[in-house]
């Protein structure tokens, strides 16, 4: 490339997606299908998948799997990439609404439909309220603090021997069928992505990426940049407890390994493979780790290796994640150009 | 809440930071609709002087009062909701959003959902055409592509223009303006100055910082002068140039506000 210097790329829109982006989409069926197809891939194909998995029971779980890392994976994007706050606490939110959930049905004997409803809405309240104090801090300092929670919360649990000390609660309800346990957690995900997705399109999601852009603006707008953070907070809280609470009642049992630093640490991995700042972006990254770690089982020792192989070669060779990638060719396209 | 008092009061703030005294025992008082000038040489505390007044930093000593309430110490965004904004010498615009989404955010605000925003637009309507409608007035012209441009390819003078355009939208009492004219061509600040007349005749109070003097005595009545954080006089634009102290703040300046 660099041989022929009077040359250089350049990337123009697409007709079609001019055309898609007003109201006149809704003239043709083809330009509707550009402007949907993609999303209901996404959608149909998430959907889809407990039915052509439906065989291999072991990769129905892998699928969950999934989804559980997804959405601890959006919530770390949604605060990483539109918020502005590096937080690897995605393990405490998930075992906070872990042992939530965990508390709420076998304490109260709540069925797990509400238990797993009760103990995300509460769950994100108590994480968001817990981390709080820190949200004075920025970049890595956040980002440090906030992974001493999970790593506390174990401490505490094992120190104290509260909530069942190291051996954790088992005899957790499940749920009534193969079914609803895999339905119930693929519509939290769509909804909470697209939900959160809705959400930064209406005017409150615009003060939050103002507040990442310029907090000073913001409070000089008079609006309180600690009352949005808060808030993002609890958006998040919401998606990391969901799939707390919902791992808690699949695998029947909860025990301190719910904090295990897995799930502070693998949604950066996917989100970098999947696109950051997109929320579906990170979904597409969890779904090629989870698999491939899986894969990788038959390499033993090697395991890690290969796995730590591909990670890297994706942030060598595809820095932006596969989702902007994928985007930027679905929209544009490129030619070379005399200058 | 009104009433005949003056709208904003400093008496004996002092903002010191460790052992540098930035600001030293300055008093002085603004009545409703004056615009008044804030005028120093660099270094001489002037923008510390309106953190401390609208809450960006907590004056170490002395009392900030707004309609005679004390407002000392409270936080940045509560001040703005009481209707005291401010603009910033270095433009924080919101680089990404596009210029109108910038004002849609203080649209957003407690004080503009409470009021209306600006001229109470922002109750009825939605908040994108109120903001097209402020832009319009600050010379942004609305069937060109400008207000939908990303703020951060905007010149430096539609960005001046858009930190007014912020402080507008919560329809203020007092408009603190940090050295709007810096920077600009003096054909660019020509189509300012009236700007801010019109702006003070719809009722605000106005404190300005500025070096340009000359462009900042075509508004302001009234104007404080700083050196080394202290106040050294105050009064009407020639009282004031024509004092000895400040003649020496200056360093013989005779060239100053060309």
């Amino acid at each position: 490339m660099n041989a022929q210097p009077q040359r250089r790329k350049e990337r123009i829109d697409r007709g079609i997606k001019a055309r898609a982006e007003t109201i006149y989409a809704l003239s043709s069926l083809e330009e509707l299908a550009y402007l949907l197809g993609p999303r209901l891939l996404f959608i149909v194909g998430f959907l889809a998948l407990p039915l052509i998995l439906a065989p291999w029971p072991y990769w129905h779980r892998v699928a969950l799997s999934v989804c559980v890392l997804g959405l601890v994976s959006v919530s770390f994007d949604f605060l990483a990439n539109q918020v502005g706050l590096v937080s690897l606490g995605g393990a405490f939110f998930f075992g906070v609404g872990g042992y939530t959930a965990a508390l709420l049905n076998t304490a109260w004997g709540l069925p797990p439909v509400l238990a797993i409803g009760l103990a995300t809405v509460v769950g994100a309240g108590i994480c968001a309220v817990l981390i709080s104090p820190c949200l004075p801090l920025r970049g890595i300092y956040f980002a440090i603090v906030t992974l001493m929670y999970p790593l506390l919360m174990t401490r505490i649990i094992e120190a104290a021997d509260i909530l069942g000390g190291t051996e954790g609660f088992r005899g957790i309800a499940g749920f009534s069928s193969v079914w609803t346990e895999a339905y119930g957690l693929i519509l939290g995900l769509l909804v909470g992505v697209f939900g959160l997705r809705r959400y930064l399109a209406e005017d409150a999601g615009l003060v939050i990426r103002a507040v990442k852009e310029n907090d000073q603006s913001v409070r000089a707008s008079g609006i309180s940049v600690a009352g949005v953070r808060f808030k993002a907070l609890y958006l998040a809280g919401l998606l990391g407890c969901f799939a707390g609470a919902y791992y808690v009642h699949m695998y029947r049992s909860v025990g301190i390994s719910a904090f295990a630093l897995d799930l502070s640490i693998l949604p950066i991995a996917a989100t970098v493979i999947g696109g950051g700042g997109t929320l579906v972006g990170p979904v597409i990254g969890s779904l090629i780790l989870v698999p491939l770690s899986e894969v990788l089982r038959d390499f033993g020792s090697l395991r890690i290796v290969v796995y730590s192989l591909v990670l890297a070669g994706f942030v060598v060779f595809r820095s932006e994640g596969i989702l902007v990638f994928a985007a930027r060719k679905y929209q544009q396209f490129e030619r070379w150009v005399e200058v | 809440m009104s009433g005949t008092g003056p709208i904003l009061e400093l008496r004996n703030v002092s903002m010191h930071f460790g052992g540098i005294r930035a600001v030293e025992n300055v008093s002085f008082r603004v009545e409703p609709g004056e615009v008044v000038g804030i005028i120093g040489p660099n270094g001489s505390g002037k923008t510390t002087l309106i953190n401390c007044i609208t809450g960006f930093l907590k004056p170490t000593r002395g009392k900030v009062l707004f309609h005679g309430r004390d407002i000392t110490g409270m936080p940045a965004h509560k001040v703005a909701q009481l209707g005291i904004t401010r603009t910033f010498q270095i433009m924080r615009p919101y680089h990404s959003l596009p210029a109108y989404k910038n004002l849609v955010v203080p649209l957003c605000s407690p004080r503009a959902r409470r009021t209306g925003g600006w001229r109470g637009g922002g109750r009825h309507g939605d908040r994108d055409t109120v903001a097209l409608d402020i832009l319009e007035e600050l010379g942004f012209e609305r069937d060109s592509r400008v207000p939908f441009q990303a703020a951060g390819t905007l010149p430096t003078g539609y960005l001046k223009r858009l930190e007014l355009g912020r402080c507008l939208a919560l329809s203020p009492e007092v408009l603190i303006c940090d050295e709007v004219f810096s920077g600009l061509s003096a054909s660019e600040i020509a189509s300012l100055v009236p700007l801010i007349r019109r702006i003070n005749e719809q009722g605000l109070t106005i404190l300005m910082i500025e070096h340009r003097l000359r462009e900042l005595f075509q508004v302001a009545r009234r104007v404080v002068a700083l050196s080394y954080g202290e106040k050294i006089t105050e009064g009407p634009p020639e009282e004031v140039t024509a004092h000895p102290k400040v003649r020496e703040a200056y360093l013989g300046s005779e060239e100053e506000g060309c």
